[in-house]
């Protein structure tokens, strides 16, 4: 009975994270430029990532692989995100503009200091 | 006291890695741990770079639940606006002020934004952050106050 159960759960949060992970790849080919797909690709790094990991972990019961498997879930946590800023990041300074929606402005962010006035001559 | 903290820690994850528990890996384990605090400790000798942890646990804890439920509600947000066939994109980039003290309480306060589908953390400065948004509502700026309110508290000495 309990085997059932369990069984059900990893079940469930394999298919749901499979899902949600399905769904940020049909984001990323349906959206229509950079800035929307960059938050495609978030869904299956944030849905589909901790889903997934949720049900191998459950699946590999109380062992040293649930262990492996929360350090790798933590990890992506924290690079996950940070790296998705990164991109984003670079595509802004490079002067990529989000096209805003209907009657919206976007900020402007603070203009970077000239590049050429920073380095030393040698 | 930070040594003898990081020695257990790596100890222990040695210990949770290798799950081998001979005499000679765990001999290896523990010289690698030693060779490694050996380098850190020298490392801090030229740079004295340290980061304070400065958040408090229990809080912290608490803050974490309510962002996961954050991340499954704005995750279905996303999905909807996938799915849907005429896909309601406005997309929008504003400015989000910050009011957390300490480098640690900001960092998690951008990476929870880029956490949650539907707003990244574009660009960070010094009164704020850069926020965009794929289907912007004017709600998003009121969820973003309240979550940079909750990321305040939990550092320590913050208004609960």
């Amino acid at each position: 009975m309990a085997e059932m159960l369990i069984a059900g759960i990893v079940w469930v949060l394999i298919v749901s994270g499979a899902f949600f992970t399905v769904i940020g790849a049909i984001g990323i080919v349906r959206f229509p430029d950079f800035w929307s797909r960059l938050h495609a690709a978030s869904v299956s790094d944030s849905a589909g990532m901790i889903l997934l990991l949720a049900g191998m972990c459950v699946f590999a019961g109380w062992s040293l692989i649930t262990v492996k498997l929360i350090v790798i879930g933590v990890v992506l946590f924290i690079t996950g995100p940070t790296s998705t800023h990164a991109v984003a990041n670079a595509a802004l300074v490079s002067g990529l503009r989000p096209p805003e929606g209907k009657g919206l402005t976007g900020t402007e962010p603070e203009p970077l200091p000239d590049p050429a006035a920073e380095t030393t001559p040698i | 006291m930070r040594t003898i903290g990081a020695f257990v820690f790596l100890i222990a994850l040695w210990l949770l890695l290798s799950g081998i528990y001979k005499p000679m890996i765990i001999g290896f384990g523990a010289a690698s741990v030693l060779v490694a605090l050996l380098v850190v400790r020298r490392m801090d000798g030229v740079d004295e770079d340290r980061v304070d942890q400065q958040l408090d646990a229990v809080a912290s804890i608490k803050y974490f639940f309510w962002l996961m439920a954050e991340i499954a509600k704005a995750n279905w947000n996303v999905t909807k606006v996938i799915l849907a066939p005429r896909m309601p994109i406005r997309q929008h980039l504003f400015a989000v002020p910050h009011s957390q003290k300490t480098d640690l309480a900001q960092v998690v306060f951008a990476n929870s934004i880029t956490l949650t589908p539907g707003t990244i953390t574009v660009e960070t400065e010094s009164d704020g952050f850069l926020v965009h948004a794929v289907a912007y509502s004017t709600d998003d700026r009121a969820a973003l106050a309240d979550m940079n309110r909750r990321v305040a508290a939990i550092e320590r000495g913050g208004s609960a």
